[in-house]
């Protein structure tokens, strides 16, 4: 029995069925090129300005539909399988009358060249269908973090979203929506294969992926692609092999046990980090700072782990929390602490053919004093010059154990091991925390680039102790992130 | 007496604001494609100064999809081009001049394989030495233009006699456009050598022009459109050539529709930017703080070719005053030809460089003399009826900047939240908090004074309706809506019997580009005289018809009164249509009162000013030099607004984006020259959680006391230099490091993180340094 060939999705309602010229094509190049619906636009063709920006629609295990506002710009079109999609055109109510978000962008003069609009108008109206429709500035804040505006200034923007819900109510597409994607759900695994030899399968089970994988061990693994979308539309590179885990039901759990809460690698960014934040809640800034919305509604926690970059904002606090991950070969399964998967930039200690299936995040103690601090030239979607995160088990007022692990220091996430040192058994107080500034040094020769200078930092790796100090010691909140909601 | 307008004043939704929401608003890359259409995309060099000892371009050729490959030889026409000078080869020339000049372009089936095919040239080069600074280049006396001075009195004497005098160097960066729509173009050959090309582009004409240049054709072969840009900033006015003109020599080379779209990194590395400028200040001044003399250079980074940098420095210059009165100053503008991209137009177009220069001297000034900025700020404003002539010899007519400040200053509530900020400063160590207000004084006009003329083509058809065609092009600022308005209330019509088409130089020739904030200015009033002609015919008809005065006849409620008869417009002019009156006409304008002379740099420019104030209030974080903008509250002269909540936009958007160049949005070259901030990825534009959730913009009470079009005024560019409160209450906040109220941060622009926390140090070593000598002594 062979695979199944063809994608099936929903289109603005409608159903397609696909056999696509080439398992990387974007959605936004299906749709403008192919649809030739051109509501959705390009900005950046790297899910920066959310020009892009359109609702996909997926049925939970329980069978409950969830709206997640995404880029359509670095989704290949095969991972849409089984799944909906609506674009601007598509959102209208059926006697043609224009959504609210559509008309409270019109009456509050939220469009002015308009080439932004109609990214703006899908997570305006993502939020109407997750039933969100008068929502507070705050959150209109997280869910536009992903669109860019180079005209109005965003204040009438913000003003139409939070006045969606003084219009009539929209028509919701939802009714039989949850039927329909039930007949479409997949079945066993996707595989595409082009003319010119590229492949794509999408396994439904984590034994298929394992296996396929070991067979495989060339493929790269697609998870959400808000990393590996880039090498395709940026570095235009040919992936001969892709696996897609974002299919496999198993991978999308988040379970706790024996301590530990364990993410499984399909869970998404905006689906883990809540749960993450219920253990450490002083990880809730780096939540709504990680990229963006419709960034976090398609990348997975996990895959930022596994993609190991020297700048990925997980590491650090996972690393600082003592989180472990879980890899596995074929039937192999081993464990070992997250920051012994980096070996040296971009080498982890996974061996060919061997994934990540899970990240098991230890659960709060009580004496443990936590946070993680994101520097970047903007507060939202800006990738960390500096990331800091800080765990220490402090009793009587000395530290037992400090854990304490830096993002963009080094050509790995890295432990800050002199520092560490310099704290192990010492007293909390501000000589202590001087000398693990200075101890720094010997941890850390950073490099300069386009987002910081090495002095800076070294300066503010330095600094962010004497915060972190400050801050466990004063209960002074020092962040500045809330100051303008 | 104040006028009873119908359309003109009211805050009538933009023109095209149902098709932005719903998708159907065609940009250039949405035009349904003709059968055939190639794609191209543009090799670009990897050296910043280099001869290129090889080419070998085989292996695009032999690519996958690909019809041709070109390069400067493939040029019949014209190889070099450019707005003033045609310094710029359509493809490098021997040698690159640049990190991501054009070197070849190629065509094939599809965007994607163009763009593959593009990467697999080989290229040899042979490095030379590069400029890549402002300071380098003036250093090193590489100029694109020669050097403009400017001096009135004896500025030496004042500096070396002064009781005080400050001098500095303050560095401020540039900005990219960063226009949502990204640079495109499509064009398709058409029957005996024509060439049709739209292009998202704000200088049709210019498009047009160039096109026929590169092909060596006659101007009238080729037609330029543009419906609408998805942004446009400056960025669009002259470097849109390079992709219509590279789009229209593959199209003529195939004789296929060729459509050329940058992808984002592309358009980033290849198109010019906002200046950046190293200011070199020396001021003498008062006790009071009142600034005696001036003496400033100015180093412009223009990169490797002229193109606007001659008047962007002169915009400059003439923004040096801002506010305030100028006795005796001594300015010179060095252009500095350096190894980067050509920078070019940006909203503002150098006014915001001379405008942040003098506020960062007075900032200054005032910091030294511990006194409230604001304070020292209108001991320097421009007087009423004395000291009211301006560097350049105009005289300031129409100043309102001290109502302006006054009145914000009390809505903003400013010395009581001084004293606010004061207090938490005194409280907290680590978390700072500024505060400044800041004024803008901006001069309308083009400073060319032959560009400030446009034309306009209106259409009254035998229904009723009504269709305008003008030389301005839409980029979001609602200049279509504007005209539309102009229109509408000039013919007494409803808007929606009222359509602007697409900017077409088949319809109005030899147009300016929308630029220098005059779209409607110069086309309202075009299209405002194109209606008065029609009109004119039109009642003298009615009158003879219904006898009654040609005077007497009003157009109104879509309707036409003469003598007793009430007669709907479409009825009437159906009559007017049967009795042969021209239902018709163009419309010509050109601004009246200015003119320059580029030898002196003196005459009167500007045809009136714009004004405007800001405050803004910051905290910042000492120990990373993280900020925030905590509110804002701005106040700006558009005259009688033709349509308030259009202008608001402008205002707004203006404000945010001037923000946004002073504070993240920094451009950053390797020590290579390559650009490195060459996508939204790394560079940052303001996002929507940067937009304070206080942020109070009002328009100012006033009319234009010259006769603008409805005595509105420009509204583009004015509100962007606004956005300096933010950096300056950014300044603010880091003196604050030291209790003294006497520090003087050395803070540079852009205000990143780093730059902040630069500055904290900064004061905090001087501090210190005062303090050992304290000790000392
Ligand atoms: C606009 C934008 C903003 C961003 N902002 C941030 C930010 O603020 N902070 C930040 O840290 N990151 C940021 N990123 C990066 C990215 O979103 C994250 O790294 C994301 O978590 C990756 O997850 P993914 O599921 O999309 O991974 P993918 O792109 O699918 O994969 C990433 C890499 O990991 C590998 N991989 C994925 N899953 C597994 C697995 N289970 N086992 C083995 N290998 C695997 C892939 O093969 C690939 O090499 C941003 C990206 C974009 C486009
Ligand atoms: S095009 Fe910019 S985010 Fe997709
Ligand atoms: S309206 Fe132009 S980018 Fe938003």
């Amino acid at each position: 029995m062979g695979n199944r060939r063809t994608v099936r999705f929903l289109l603005n309602g409608e159903l397609r069925e696909v056999v696509p010229t080439s398992p990387t094509q974007s959605l936004l190049n299906y749709l403008r090129e192919e649809e030739r619906a051109t509501g959705t636009k390009e900005g950046c063709a790297e899910g920066d300005c959310g020009a892009c920006t359109v609702t996909e629609a997926e049925l939970t295990e329980t069978g409950e539909v969830r709206f997640r506002a995404i880029n359509a710009c670095i989704r290949f079109l095969p991972t849409f399988d089984g799944r909906a999609i609506w674009t601007v055109e598509g959102i209208a109510n059926p006697d043609g009358s224009l959504h609210p978000a559509q008309q409270a962008m019109i009456d509050n003069h939220g469009s002015q060249c308009g080439f932004c609009t109609p990214g703006f108008v899908m997570s305006m109206y993502t939020m109407y269908q997750n039933g969100e429709t008068k929502p507070s500035r705050e959150r209109v804040l997280d869910c536009l973090s992903g669109n860019l505006c180079r005209c109005t200034g965003y204040r009438p923007i913000v003003e139409a979203a939070m006045k969606m819900g003084d219009y009539p109510e929209a028509r919701t597409c939802g009714d039989t929506l949850a039927e329909r994607l039930k007949a479409i759900r997949p079945e066993g695994t996707l595989e595409v294969e082009t003319a010119a030899g590229n492949r794509y399968y999408a396994p439904a089970t984590v034994e298929e992926l394992a296996a396929l994988y070991e067979a495989n061990p060339d493929a790269v693994i697609l998870a959400g692609g808000t990393d590996v979308g880039l090498w395709v539309t940026k570095h235009l590179m040919d992936l001969k092999t892709v696996i897609y885990i974002g299919g496999i039901q198993e991978l999308k759990k988040i379970e706790q046990r024996d301590g530990a809460i364990e993410i499984g690698a399909a869970v998404l960014l905006n689906d883990a980090f809540p749960v993450v934040v219920e253990q450490y809640p002083e990880m809730e800034e780096l939540w709504k700072r990680f990229s963006s919305t419709p960034i976090r509604n398609s990348g997975t926690f996990v895959g930022n782990l596994a993609n190991g970059s020297p700048i990925g904002d997980n590491p650090p606090p996972m690393i600082a929390v003592g989180a472990r991950v879980v890899l596995r070969k074929g039937d192999r399964r081993r464990e070992m602490p997250l920051e012994d998967l980096y070996l040296a930039y971009r080498k982890q200690a996974r061996d060919a053919g061997e994934f990540v299936e899970s990240v098991r995040v230890p659960l709060r103690r009580e004496s443990v004093k936590f946070a993680v601090y994101k520097l970047s030239k903007r507060y939202d979607q800006d990738i960390s010059a500096v990331c800091a995160a800080f765990a220490l088990d402090i009793e009587n007022g000395r530290v037992k154990d400090a854990r304490i692990a830096y993002g963009g220091m080094a050509a790995t996430p890295k432990r800050a091991s002199h520092a560490e040192a310099a704290l192990n058994g010492a007293s909390w107080d501000e000589a202590s925390v001087q000398k693990a500034m200075s101890a720094m040094e010997q941890d850390y020769q950073p490099m300069t680039d386009m987002r910081a200078t090495s002095e800076y930092r070294m300066t503010t790796a330095k600094n962010l102790v004497y915060r972190f100090f400050v801050e466990t010691t004063s209960g002074q909140e020092l962040s500045l992130y809330a100051a303008n909601n | 007496m104040q006028q009873q307008h119908r359309t003109v004043g009211q805050s009538l939704k933009h023109e095209s604001a149902h098709l932005h929401v719903s998708g159907k608003a065609n940009y250039t890359d949405d035009i349904p494609q003709r059968e055939g259409t190639l794609h191209a995309a543009i090799g670009i060099s990897t050296r910043a100064h280099a001869k290129i000892k090889a080419m070998d371009l085989s292996a695009v050729k032999a690519a996958e999809g690909v019809i041709a490959v070109i390069t400067l030889d493939d040029v019949p026409g014209d190889k070099y081009l450019g707005p003033f000078l045609h310094d710029e080869p359509i493809f490098a020339d021997e040698e690159v001049l640049y990190y991501g000049q054009p070197v070849f372009a190629v065509a094939a089936t599809s965007h994607d394989l163009a763009r593959r095919a593009a990467k697999l040239a080989k290229i040899e080069y042979e490095d030379l030495p590069a400029i890549l600074t402002a300071q380098a280049a003036a250093e090193a006396k590489a100029y694109v233009l020669p050097p403009v001075h400017i001096k009135r009195g004896n500025v030496e004497e004042k500096l070396a006699n002064a009781k005080h005098r400050v001098t500095g160097v303050f560095d401020l960066g540039g900005q990219e456009q960063f226009y949502l729509e990204g640079q495109i173009a499509y064009a398709l050959p058409g029957e005996d050598g024509d060439m049709h090309v739209y292009t998202s582009t704000q200088h049709p004409s210019e498009m047009q022009f160039m096109v026929a240049h590169a092909l060596g054709q006659h101007v009238h072969t080729v037609k330029a459109e543009c419906r609408r840009m998805g942004g446009g900033f400056g960025g669009k006015e002259t470097q849109s050539w390079v992709f219509a003109v590279i789009a229209a020599l593959l199209a003529r080379k195939t004789g296929k529709p060729v459509k050329l779209r940058a992808d984002r990194d592309d358009d980033m590395m290849i198109t010019g930017k906002r200046h950046d400028f190293q200011i070199l200040y020396d001021i003498a001044h008062d006790d009071d703080g009142r600034i005696q003399g001036l003496k400033i250079e100015y180093r412009l980074r223009c990169g490797f070719s002229a193109d606007l940098s001659g008047p962007v420095g002169d915009r400059a210059i003439f923004h040096t005053d801002n506010a305030y009165y100028l006795d005796e100053f001594d300015i010179l503008s060095i252009r500095g030809k350096t190894n980067t991209q050509s920078n070019t137009a940006f909203r503002g177009f150098g006014g915001p460089q001379g405008i942040i220069a003098i506020e960062y001297m007075i900032d200054t000034i005032a910091r030294k003399l511990g006194k409230d900025p604001l304070d020292v700020r209108k001991i320097n404003f421009y007087g009423k009826t004395d000291r009211n002539v301006t560097p350049y010899q105009m005289t300031v007519e129409d100043n309102v900047i001290h109502e302006l400040v006054a009145e914000l200053e009390e809505t903003s509530e400013y010395r009581k939240r001084r004293q606010e900020v004061n207090e938490f400063n005194a409280k907290n160590k680590i978390l700072k908090k500024g505060l400044a207000l800041v004024p803008v004084k901006f001069g309308i006009s083009f400073t060319a004074t032959q560009f400030n003329q446009a034309g306009a083509l209106l259409h009254v058809y035998t229904d009723g309706s009504v269709m305008i065609n003008h030389g301005g092009t839409e980029m979001g600022q609602g200049l279509n809506t504007k005209v539309a308005q102009v229109v509408a209330e000039e013919l007494g019509l409803s808007i929606d019997r009222v359509r602007v088409s697409a900017t077409d130089t088949s319809k109005v020739p030899n147009t300016s580009a929308t630029a220098a904030s005059t779209g409607t200015d110069l086309n309202g009033k075009a299209a405002q005289d194109a209606c008065v002609k029609v009109k004119e015919k039109l009642a003298a008809f009615a009158a003879e018809r219904y006898g009654c005065k040609p005077e007497e006849v009003r157009f109104a409620d879509n309707h036409v009164y003469a003598g007793n008869e009430k007669i709907a417009f479409e009825e009437f002019v159906k009559i007017a249509y049967t009795a042969r009156v021209p239902l018709w006409s163009s419309g010509f304008y050109r601004t009246p009162k200015i003119h320059y002379d580029f030898k002196t740099l003196t005459g009167r420019p500007f045809f009136y000013f714009a004004y405007g104030a800001s405050v803004s209030e910051v905290i910042i974080d000492t120990l990373t030099g993280e900020s925030r903008l905590l509110r804002a509250d701005v106040l700006h002269d558009v005259g009688s607004s033709l349509n308030p909540a259009i202008d608001i936009g402008q205002v707004e958007g203006g404000f945010i984006q001037g923000a946004g160049w002073l504070t993240t949005e920094e451009l950053w070259w390797n020590k290579d020259g390559k650009l490195m901030t060459h996508a939204p990825s790394t560079y940052k534009i303001p996002s929507v959680s940067d937009v304070p959730a206080q942020f109070n913009t009002r328009l100012y009470a006033n009319s234009n006391k010259e006769d603008s079009i409805y005595h509105s005024k420009a509204v583009g560019e004015p509100p962007l230099p606004l956005g300096m409160s933010v950096f300056l209450a950014l300044r603010d906040a880091v003196a604050a490091v030291d209790d003294s109220g006497r520090a003087v941060p050395p803070l540079m622009a852009p205000a990143t993180a780093e730059a902040i926390l630069k500055a904290v140090e900064a004061v905090k070593a001087a501090k210190k340094a005062e303090a050992v000598e304290a000790e000392t002594v």
